[in-house]
C-alpha cells in the first residue's frame, strides 16, 4: 500500500486547495476503508481519499476521458454505466459507496441507492439542494426554470432530472428504513445551521440502513 | 519454415489506417533464439528434454532492469510483434501499431520483449521443429502445451535476460490469458498486467468454435495423423476452413455487415463459386493461412484456449484462484466483441475487486469485435498510452519500483 501514499501525494502538489465537500467527505471515512466512488469524474475526490485515508478504492465512470484521467492520476477506474446497476459488484464488500452530485442525473436512482446498500455498509450522497432560496425565489418570484452556481444549466440542457430538496431526501431516506449519520449542508464552503433546506447549496449524507 | 505471420498489417489495412512504416517504428528487428539445455515439465505430465524460444526484443533494457515488458501473443501470432525485417520490409509486426518510439508502449520508454510460445511454428519448440531424439520434425509428436507451459517457458526467458521482475506483461486474447497467468504464477515477478480483450476461461460457445477448426484439420485427408510432413504435404483444407470459421469470430456483425453487406462479385452465378464480397474475402483469408501457417500447431494452441482455466483449481472460484496476484491490472474489453465479450473481462475485473487488488477496467466503444484489439481506435491506444505514462513517471523514470 505504500505506492498508493506516494502515487496519492502527487496529487497535492496539482490540487492545492482541497475542495470542501472533499474534506467533509474524508472525515466520514475510515483510515485504509474500501471506497466505491459512483460517478467519480476525474478521480480527484478518490485520489484525495487515497492520500488523506489510505483508502482502497475504486471509482466508476462512463465517460472514457474521465477514465483516462483518473489512469493518468492513479485511481482505480472502471468504465461501466451507473444506469445498469451495480449488479457486478458482490454484496457488502465496501466499507463506503460514494455517490458525488451524480444521484440528480440518475434515472434509476431508487435502485441505485438500494444497490449502494447492498454493495456497501454505508453510503455517502451529496447533491444540489433544490430547496435553495435562490431557486425558490426564480421559480416563485421570477416564475422561471431555477439557474445558480450549484445548477448551472437551462432548463433545456440540464442533466439534472431528479432535483430534491434536503425535505425530499430526509423523507425518501426515511421511507427506505435508512438511518442518517451524518448530514451537512453547506454553502460557499461553510456549514449551514439555520435553515439549510433553504440556506444549503450542497447537501450531503452519510447513512445505512436502520 | 512456415512465414511469420502478417496479419497485423492485414488488419491494418481493414482499419483503413495504414500507418506509413517509416514514422516512429522501431524499424528493421532480427529475430533472436536461445536454446534451454534444461528440462521444462509441462501440465500433460510430458517433460520437454530441452527447448528453443524465438525471441525479438526492442528498446534498451534500463541498468537496474526496472522497464522491461513482456508481449504475448495469441493465436496465430508470432514474437515479430514491432518493425519490420530487413529481407522482408512488408513483413511489419502485429501490434506495430501499439509498440514504438512514442507509441502508446514507447520502446524509447520500454524494453519490449516478445516471444514465441512453445508449439507454435514461428522459431521456437514445436511440431515443426526437430525432435533432437529422432532428428526429424517433432510432428504430431510434439506435446500438448498449455498457457501455464508457455508462461513456465517464458519465465526462463526472463531468468536468461536477466529480467527478475517485468514492469508489465501484456497480451491481447489468448495473449491476455498469458498475462493473467503470470499474475498468479509467478506474482512477483511483474508489477502489472494489461489483459485486453481477454477472458479467464472460454465459454462451451468458444470450445465449440474450437473443436469445429480441429475437426476440419483432423479430418482433412491429407492429414495423416498429424504425420503429414513425412508424406510431404498439408492439411490445407483443414487449416483453410478453420481460418475461416476464426475469422468470423474475430469480426463484430455490425462490421461484417459494413464492409460486405450482401455485394456480390458479379451477380449471382447459380453455383457454389465465391459469389458474395464475404465468402471470397473468407476464402482468400483462409487460403492465405493455409500457406504459413502449422496445422499441428493450430490443434495445440486452441486446445491451449480450452484448457486455460485457473479458477477450476479452486471449485470454479476466480477470486480465490487471483488471490495470490499482486500486481496491479488493466483490463480493456471492447462493446461488439463477442468472442470474447466485455462481460468475460467483467469477471476478471470483479474477482480482482474481491481480492481487493488495483484494477482499472476500459470498455471501449469499438465497432470491429475481437480484432479491434489489434487495431488502433484511438481510445484504446490513449487509455494504454496513459498507464503506461504513469507507470514510466511513477516507477521508472523516478527509479522508485513499488514492493
Amino acid at each position: 500500500m505504500s505506492d498508493t501514499v506516494k502515487k496519492a501525494s502527487n496529487v497535492t502538489s496539482v490540487v492545492p486547495e482541497v475542495r470542501k465537500d472533499f474534506s467533509l467527505i474524508a472525515q466520514w471515512i475510515k483510515e485504509g476503508a474500501r471506497v466505491l466512488d459512483l460517478g467519480c469524474g476525474d478521480g480527484g475526490l478518490l485520489a484525495y481519499l487515497q492520500q488523506s485515508k489510505n483508502v482502497c478504492g475504486y471509482g466508476v465512470e462512463i465517460s472514457i476521458d474521465n477514465v483516462k484521467s483518473c489512469i493518468a492520476r492513479g485511481v482505480n477506474v472502471l468504465q461501466r454505466d451507473l444506469e445498469g446497476g451495480l449488479a457486478d459488484f458482490s454484496d457488502a464488500h465496501f466499507d463506503c459507496v460514494i455517490l458525488s452530485q451524480t444521484l440528480q442525473a440518475m434515472h434509476h436512482l431508487e435502485a441505485l441507492v438500494e444497490g449502494m446498500l447492498r454493495v456497501g455498509r454505508e453510503a455517502i450522497v451529496t447533491f444540489p439542494n433544490f430547496g435553495h432560496w435562490s431557486h425558490r425565489w426564480q421559480i416563485a418570484l421570477q416564475g422561471k426554470m431555477p439557474v445558480s452556481s450549484s445548477l448551472p444549466y437551462q432548463w433545456y440542457n440540464t442533466p439534472n432530472i431528479h432535483l430534491c430538496t434536503v425535505k425530499d431526501f430526509d423523507r425518501f431516506l426515511a421511507e427506505r428504513r435508512c438511518e442518517v449519520l451524518e448530514r451537512v449542508v453547506m454553502a460557499h464552503g461553510k456549514e449551514i445551521m439555520l435553515l439549510p433546506n433553504v440556506f444549503g447549496q450542497l447537501a450531503l449524507y452519510r447513512f445505512r440502513y436502520r | 519454415m512456415p512465414e511469420a505471420d502478417d496479419f497485423g498489417a492485414e488488419r491494418q489495412k481493414l482499419n483503413d489506417r495504414q500507418e506509413s512504416r517509416e514514422s516512429c517504428s522501431v524499424g528493421i528487428v532480427e529475430p533472436k533464439r536461445v536454446v534451454f539445455s534444461d528440462s521444462l515439465p509441462l501440465a500433460s505430465g510430458v517433460s520437454l528434454r530441452g527447448f528453443e524460444l524465438a525471441y525479438e526484443t526492442y528498446g534498451t533494457l534500463d541498468a537496474d532492469k526496472s522497464n522491461a515488458v513482456l508481449i504475448c501473443h495469441a493465436l496465430n501470432a508470432s514474437h515479430h510483434v514491432a518493425g519490420y525485417y530487413a529481407n522482408a520490409p512488408d513483413r511489419i509486426g502485429w501490434w506495430d501499431n501499439m509498440i514504438g518510439p512514442g507509441k502508446s508502449l514507447d520502446t524509447e520508454r520500454f524494453f519490449v520483449v516478445s516471444v514465441n510460445n512453445l508449439g507454435s511454428c514461428f522459431g521456437s519448440s514445436g511440431p515443426v521443429s526437430i525432435n533432437p531424439d529422432t532428428g526429424k520434425p517433432w510432428g504430431a509428436d510434439f506435446p500438448l502445451v498449455t498457457v501455464e507451459d508457455w508462461v513456465d517457458a517464458q519465465a526462463r526467458l526472463a531468468d536468461h535476460l536477466g529480467i527478475e521482475r517485468w514492469a508489465a506483461v501484456m497480451g491481447g486474447s489468448l495473449g491476455g490469458m498469458q498475462a493473467l497467468c503470470w499474475s498468479i504464477r509467478y506474482p512477483g515477478r511483474l508489477r502489472h498486467a494489461l489483459v485486453i480483450a481477454s477472458t479467464a476461461k472460454l465459454s462451451a460457445e468458444n470450445i465449440a468454435f474450437n473443436e469445429v477448426a480441429r475437426q476440419a484439420i483432423l479430418t482433412d485427408p491429407d492429414f495423416f495423423d498429424g504425420h503429414y510432413a513425412r508424406k510431404d504435404t498439408k492439411p490445407k483444407r483443414g487449416l483453410r476452413i478453420a481460418r475461416m470459421l476464426g475469422h468470423i469470430t474475430y469480426l463484430s456483425d455490425e462490421q461484417m455487415e459494413k464492409r460486405f453487406g450482401r455485394q456480390l462479385r458479379e451477380g449471382l452465378q447459380f453455383s457454389f463459386a465465391p459469389e458474395f464480397q464475404i465468402e471470397s474475402y473468407l476464402r482468400y483469408q483462409g487460403e492465405k493461412f493455409a500457406g504459413y501457417f502449422d496445422a499441428n500447431t493450430y490443434l495445440r494452441i486452441t486446445k491451449a484456449l480450452d484448457y486455460f482455466d485457473p479458477a477450476s483449481a479452486f471449485d470454479g472460484d476466480l477470486t480465490r484462484a487471483l488471490a495470490a496476484a499482486c500486481c496491479r491490472f488493466l483490463v480493456i474489453s471492447f462493446t461488439t466483441d463477442w468472442r470474447f465479450s466485455p462481460a468475460r473481462s467483467r469477471e476478471i475485473v470483479r474477482a480482482l475487486i474481491d481480492n481487493g487488488h488495483q484494477v482499472s477496467y476500459a470498455e471501449i466503444a469499438a465497432p470491429h469485435g475481437h480484432d479491434a484489439f489489434l487495431l488502433d481506435d484511438p481510445e484504446y491506444h490513449a487509455v494504454v498510452r496513459v498507464y503506461y505514462d504513469r507507470m514510466f513517471a511513477h516507477e521508472i523514470a523516478s527509479g522508485e519500483t513499488h514492493e
